[in-house]
């Protein structure tokens, strides 16, 4: 989708990554994960935050990579960072020791309750319902597992998710959950004391969404310029409702437009580059 | 106390069939020509264990070698999946794959227990996650001082552990350095050990807190020169991520998997 101004055209992906970015506020300290988590926060570090610390599971702190790491512990990412810890200890002082203000996520399965699912797609999930043990046992495809996902989701102060919005993604309930948004019922955080308060935004190339504050169930707050309720509504696999006082996004700067396509033509670079022996 | 032997007399001395093996390596000094050696040995019956199984453990895999697999997060980093480890799971292609898997902050404590000579790790963790539905090894426990519930698993205590390095003086002490993932907890957890390094040098030229592993708490140390490739060694050569896309073609169907197995695996060694 663009617009008419030429200086000012972008896609719906180039959207999606600035209006994550803007999500980070300076300052924050940021549990980054790898794709397109990464490329958000590196863009916010590039432009509005450039105090912001980001931390990846790899155990470097306060890194600042000059291209998107590929793997979550490419050598840029250590090279770059104020200092690079143990896997154990970014897991336990860092993450468990309550470090973290956002924990930044993407997932192949979102529901209603912000649930993450990135472990399998169920092959016949329809008839079973919701028992992701059933899932587990009968995989349709089996996606990569856990990962940091599911402590960075209870022990990170709050949760940011940037996700591509489709109904194969966006489902009524996931068919496992790795990773806990507010649970099977909504409910699945309250009356525990030591837990972050979960998912605060999600973003997508079509819309922001954000958690109702009485039922925890994801709503639409913002629509990006050029989408309607119809595609939002296309996409999503459940009744999806719009806030009362729905916005419009406001479109990216000729500023983050550059700094997101210089640094995607550099990672581009770097990684198709052919090791020199 | 640690002694030199070439890796092919490394591994044959120090893997058995139906072991329960660590090669580890947080994407960083994954020790590859290890594993390449433990497929051309046709070591059977292991139980793989690694966080990240990577490009490593799918060939192991693929060739057979594994009959279980533990880990955290299993697919081809920024690229796709494990198209080998899948085959075994899907269709038990070389051979059946039983799996146990959990979470990167799970097994980064399991880990530490090990080494720490714990029967169990606790965190806090796994809060709201279905994981413990899949793996019967996830448990919890009430800490007796807030009454608070926390995960609880099983250390981990491998028959063998094997990591990468940079480097190792000439009595087999070894300097880690960069992303250290898990490496000096998974040599201490494990009953016997092997270091690969890049090279062998006079003075080691430690910083005092640098993450070193003292001599005598490895069994054996063995030149590996850019073993750790097509992942990476700081210092010594960058991270191949070109390779790693190119992998997902070559193990996507059994028949390229299979050729490359003879060509790049099966024919080379005796280092």
């Amino acid at each position: 989708m663009t617009t008419n101004n030429p200086l000012t055209e972008y896609t719906s992906a180039e959207m999606m990554t600035i209006t994550a970015a803007r999500a980070l506020q300076n300052g924050m300290t940021c549990f980054v994960g790898i794709g397109l988590p990464s490329e958000a926060a590196n863009v916010a570090r590039l432009t509005h935050a450039p105090d912001v610390t980001l931390i990846y599971e790899s155990g470097t702190l306060q890194t600042k990579p000059d291209v998107l790491p590929l793997s979550i512990g490419d050598g840029e990412l250590c090279e770059s960072a104020l200092t690079t810890v143990s896997v154990p200890e970014m897991f336990r002082y860092w993450l468990q020791g309550g470090h973290i203000d956002v924990g930044f996520l993407g997932t192949a399965q979102i529901d209603r309750f912000a649930n993450l699912n990135t472990t399998v797609i169920a092959a016949n999930h329809q008839e079973t319902g919701k028992d992701g043990a059933h899932s587990y046992a009968n995989p349709r495809v089996r996606l990569p597992g856990g990962g940091g996902a599911p402590e960075i989701s209870t022990n990170a102060k709050e949760v940011f998710i940037t996700v591509k919005h489709s109904k194969r993604t966006f489902v009524e309930d996931v068919d496992f959950i790795t990773t806990i948004g507010f649970g099977r019922d909504g409910k699945g955080r309250d009356n525990l004391s030591n837990i972050g308060r979960g998912p605060s935004v999600v973003i997508t190339d079509l819309c922001i969404l954000k958690p109702d504050s009485a039922t925890k169930e994801l709503i639409v707050t913002s629509l990006h310029p050029g989408t309607t309720k119809e595609d939002v509504i296309e996409a999503t696999g459940w009744e999806i409702k719009f806030s009362e006082t729905l916005e419009t996004t406001p479109t990216p700067s000729k500023k983050e437009l550059e700094v997101l396509r210089e640094l995607k033509a550099r990672t581009e670079k770097a990684h198709s580059a052919k090791e020199a022996i | 106390m640690t002694k030199f032997l070439t890796l092919k007399n490394a591994i044959a001395e120090i893997v058995k069939n139906g072991d329960t093996v660590a090669l580890e390596g947080f994407t960083h000094l994954i020790p590859f020509a290890a594993g390449h050696e433990i497929i051309r040995q046709k070591l059977r019956d292991l139980t793989l264990i690694r966080m990240t199984p990577d490009l490593i453990y799918d060939q192991l895999v693929g060739a057979g070698c594994a009959k279980k697999l533990f880990f955290s997060w299993g697919g081809n980093p920024g690229v796709g999946s494990l198209h080998r480890v899948r085959d075994a799971i899907e269709h038990s292609y070389p051979c059946a794959l039983e799996i146990t898997e959990h979470s990167h902050a799970a097994m980064a404590n399991a880990y530490e227990a090990g080494a720490a000579g714990l029967p169990l790790a606790v965190f806090r963790g796994y809060i709201g996650s279905e994981l413990p539905l899949a793996n019967k090894d996830i448990s919890s426990i009430t800490c007796p001082f807030t009454g608070e519930k926390l995960a609880a698993i099983p250390s981990i205590k491998p028959d063998v552990s094997i990591i990468h390095a940079q480097k190792a003086d000439r009595e087999g002490n070894v300097l880690i350095e960069g992303i250290i993932g898990v490496q000096k907890e998974v040599v201490l957890s494990a009953k016997r050990s092997i270091v690969t390094v890049e090279e062998i040098v006079d003075n080691l030229e430690v910083t005092p807190n640098a993450c070193v592993l003292p001599a005598w708490a490895i069994d054996v140390v063995a030149v590996a020169p850019q073993g750790a490739k097509p992942s990476y060694a700081l210092g010594y050569y960058d991270r191949d991520n070109s390779y790693y896309k190119e992998w997902d073609a070559i193990s996507r169907n059994r028949e390229t998997f299979n050729e490359w197995l003879q060509s790049h695996v099966l024919t080379q060694g005796d280092i």
